[in-house]
């Protein structure tokens, strides 16, 4: 198996952009990518998008031909692949990326991931964000994505005495880190007391826990190390990669409380590297709410189950902590265009081992890890990257 | 041999409205209507109610209490005058939610208040002539009236059930007889969402012709008087009607008074004299003797004589609620949320 | 959802009917074909296994931001159940206001009306729960 590096990013802005389509939005993150990179059209082996939903936000299934032919690859006739995994779609078209490059069956992917959510009205958007949670047995009974994490943080809460207030301090440390991303759908701070006043979207949660509609594509591209050295020599590495999957409705798993997925895709990604939990310097997770940006931090094992709230109070997690996690402002700040999260973690990973994270910038970054989840936890991928 | 009822089971829902809340929505004194009307609230169903769920409980209830197979019920007839659809049978979907389907007779029937009891004469027919083990006959409703009309006061929401048969029984059904004629005292039109009715005109030549004159054709038929009965059940559209009615045949207000229930819940209609039988039901001895006169506009009255068994001694009824246990156990609403309920607010693209 | 969709599903959704292995003896609701622990030589051997209905609340929300379906009903109680017969649920608690509803608390199912085809499609019968005590 061959290792597999990362050569160049592209992001575009996410936040409602009402007047550029799916299309646009994956050219301009992905030609970005490129030029970053400093590879051309002819040197594209392959391309993987990752996308949750296009089918149902704008009725185009069949993407990843659309892409191809707007970015020019159809010259060529190169592979164009969608993935899809709920929001995990990114994370996962980013490990599809990686496997084929590892495995000698190309030289150099472009892997991106986009979302257009706002061509549709609010409550069907609610409707399609819940289509990566169990339609016959959560969703016809009225059950959104919002109403399980929520479940889930009235549970931990019960279980593990968790406050309401640690809870919704996530939200805050995120939009503090979003202020300082340029990129950012909300880059402006938040108080704890906005965020516990804000109109509730399912008890307890409120509209300032839970991650907006976002428009967004980010492209990163790979390739082999060998052949990354052609073209720099601080190349970002994927060192490993875990994937892990569960029952799709959240009343068949065996906890409501520890999303096994995130534990078990950790253990393999880290075991792959062979690097501990404790060497990772920055992580971006699935923050899609509050509640799920403190389990991932104990199903990480960044802390022990149960501790996340009082990690919050210590504020272990924010910049200048012990483990700054989402510093690009998060799910949450940063903005989720579902399919674009994945890759826009991997970006922002990519800045940090870089050095290039400005006002952001995690001192002597080394080891990052990303963590990408599809609806309520059933499916997780988990990247681990360091820079060599 | 006499058929008569095997089980029973009743269902009203958790909300009320008191005539205060109604009168003052439309600028009347809502206390006084509902004083002169002897209804001290209605029921009202919540938002996810209707005669189909309600006709399910109701029944599930009864083959409960009676430990029947469901597969054992040949029949089922639903009366009803708020069918979910127009067209696609209530009594399927009860058949359904009980198990009691494929090899099942299943029809839905209309009668406006007397539909429920039409269906436990056609229960007796098909269970006498062993063309079914059991048959089960619902009467269920949520009832409506236009916005501001008097209706609105009593029209109100709940079911009964009854599992007709020849053995093991609680009470056997001695006689049944009808009075039937062409009298529009109360009506709906086809694709007209609230009734209409004839005022004044609904209760001399309406409601009190027919029901008197079954109850006369009943004591003639059985041979019987008033003070044969320990109990007379009547619809009751309010308190008014059943005790004048019940006067006039010669009852006194005593054995009216266990059946009577409209004062706690208002007129649930097809399930309006049902679930006074099952009052009686609840509260009857062996040998104990109930006259029963049900009234459906347009008009009929449906009688029947019944005699309680020695099986009601062991007639589990504590596995579900009795029906004073339905009646006291509630939450008021305000008149919005009663509006609300029953649809009647038009909402975008309706 | 669509007529035939809806329908298939029926006895689930009317009666609670599940699936029970009858190697291990672990019950499963929705009904399953094959027993996730068993697999393989459960395969065929699966027998119905119809609910009680009868549960305990493990965790619950109150749904502000609904689907468009949904909207009219809107603030209404989800809760997911842990049943007697082992299997945990997912389902609406009807008849009830915020304040009720806590963790552990015993609940029984009820028939009711779940949503509907807009005001000319069809309606969605099924299964809800409501607080023992309060019902």
């Amino acid at each position: 198996m061959r290792e597999v590096a990362i050569l160049g990013t592209g992001i575009t802005r996410f936040r409602e952009i009402w007047d550029k389509s799916f299309k646009r939005l994956g050219i301009e993150a992905g030609l970005e990518a490129i030029q970053d990179s400093g590879i051309q059209g002819k040197n594209i082996d392959a391309l993987f998008i990752g996308n949750m939903a296009s089918g149902l936000f704008i009725r185009q299934e069949h993407i990843a031909s659309l892409v191809a032919e707007e970015v020019g690859l159809t010259l060529n006739n190169t592979p164009a692949i969608r993935v899809e995994g709920g929001d995990a779609a990114g994370g996962l078209a980013l490990a599809q990326g990686f496997s084929a490059v590892a495995a000698g069956i190309y030289d150099v992917v472009v892997v991106g991931g986009a979302e257009k959510m706002s061509d549709l009205p609010g409550a069907s958007i609610v409707e399609t964000i819940a289509s990566s949670i169990d339609q016959e047995w959560e969703c016809f009974f009225g059950a959104t994505q919002p109403s399980l994490w929520a479940m889930m943080a009235r549970r931990h809460m019960h279980d593990y005495g968790t406050k309401r207030e640690q809870i919704a301090k996530i939200a805050v440390k995120n939009h503090n880190n979003g202020s300082l991303n340029p990129k950012a759908q909300f880059p402006f701070k938040v108080t704890l007391e906005n965020v516990l006043s804000a109109p509730p979207v399912c008890e307890p949660l409120t509209t300032l826990e839970a991650a907006p509609i976002s428009d967004g594509a980010a492209a990163v591209v790979l390739c082999s190390l060998e052949k990354a050295r052609e073209y720099t020599s601080e190349p970002v590495v994927i060192k490993g990669v875990g994937l892990a999957t569960d029952s799709l409705a959240l009343h068949d798993r065996m906890s409501l409380t520890t999303c096994k997925v995130t534990s078990v895709a950790a253990e393999r990604a880290l075991n792959m590297a062979g690097v501990n939990i404790k060497d990772i310097d920055v992580a971006e997770v699935h923050d899609s709410f509050t509640i799920s940006e403190l389990m991932a931090m104990e199903d990480l094992g960044f802390v022990e189950k149960g501790k996340g709230g009082e990690a919050v109070d210590d504020g272990i997690t924010k910049l200048g902590g012990d483990i700054p996690i989402n510093t690009s402002g998060g799910l949450k700040a940063r903005g989720n265009p579902l399919g674009a999260t994945g890759i826009a973690q991997a970006v922002e990973i990519y800045h940090q081992l870089k050095g290039k994270a400005d006002s952001r910038q995690v001192a002597d970054a080394r080891f990052g890890l990303t963590h990408n989840m599809g609806g309520s936890g059933g499916t997780a991928v988990i990247h681990v990257m360091e820079a060599v | 041999m006499n058929s008569g009822i095997v089980s029973y089971g009743a269902y009203i829902p958790f909300y009320r409205i008191d005539p205060e809340s109604i009168g003052r929505q439309w600028g009347r004194n809502g206390a006084d209507v509902g004083k002169a009307l002897g209804v001290k609230m209605k029921s009202v169903p919540a938002q996810d109610e209707d005669a189909a769920t309600m006709a399910v409980e109701a029944s599930r209830c009864a083959l409960k209490r009676a430990g029947i197979h469901p597969q054992d019920i040949g029949a089922i007839f639903v009366g009803s005058e708020s069918h979910p659809y127009a067209v696609k049978p209530t009594a399927t979907i009860v058949g359904e939610a009980l198990e009691a389907t494929p090899g099942l007779m299943a029809a839905d029937m209309e009668f406006a208040c007397k539909a429920g009891t039409a269906g436990m004469q056609n229960s007796m027919g098909l269970v006498m002539s062993k063309m079914v083990k059991y048959a089960l006959a619902i009467g269920t409703d949520t009832a409506q009236g236009a916005p501001g009309n008097a209706l609105e006061y009593t029209a109100a929401a709940g079911a009964a059930a009854f599992i007709i048969g020849l053995e093991n029984t609680i009470a056997t059904i001695n006689h049944t007889v009808s009075f039937t004629t062409d009298t529009p005292d109360f009506w709906r039109r086809g694709g007209m969402k609230y009734p209409s009715h004839g005022g004044r005109f609904t209760g001399q030549p309406a409601y009190f012709r027919h029901v008197v004159s079954c109850g006369k054709e009943l004591f003639s038929l059985a041979g019987t008087a008033p003070e044969d009965y320990q109990f007379a059940v009547f619809h009751q559209p309010n308190s008014k009607f059943p005790s004048k009615a019940g006067k006039m045949l010669g009852f006194s207000q005593q054995q009216l008074s266990e059946g009577l229930i409209v004062k706690e819940i208002g007129n649930t209609y097809s399930a309006a004299s049902m679930i006074g039988l099952a009052s009686v039901l609840d509260n009857a001895n062996p040998g104990d003797r109930i006259l029963l006169v049900s009234y459906g506009s347009g008009a009929g009255a449906d009688g029947f004589d019944i005699t309680v068994t020695p099986g009601i001694e062991t007639f589990r009824k504590g596995i579900n609620k009795t029906i004073r246990e339905w009646i006291s156990n509630y939450q008021l609403v305000d008149y919005g949320t009663y509006a609300k309920n029953l649809k009647k607010y038009k909402m975008e693209g309706e | 959802m669509t007529i035939p969709r809806f329908w298939r599903e029926i006895p689930i959704r009317y009666n609670l009917m599940g699936s029970k292995c009858p190697l291990c003896g672990t019950v499963f609701f929705p009904p399953k074909e094959i027993c996730k622990i068993c697999r393989r030589v459960s395969i065929d051997q699966m027998i119905h296994e119809k609910l009680s209905g009868r549960g305990t609340i493990l965790t619950h929300t109150t749904v502000h931001e609904a689907p468009t379906d949904f909207e009219s009903q809107v603030p209404y109680y989800l809760a997911i159940i842990e049943l007697d017969e082992g299997p945990s649920v997912l389902g609406q608690i009807a008849d009830c206001t915020n304040g009720d509803l806590a963790i552990g608390k015993r609940v029984h199912s009820v028939f009711r009306r779940v949503s509907e085809d807009g005001v000319s499609g069809t309606i969605h019968y099924g299964y809800k729960f409501v607080l023992d005590h309060s019902r």
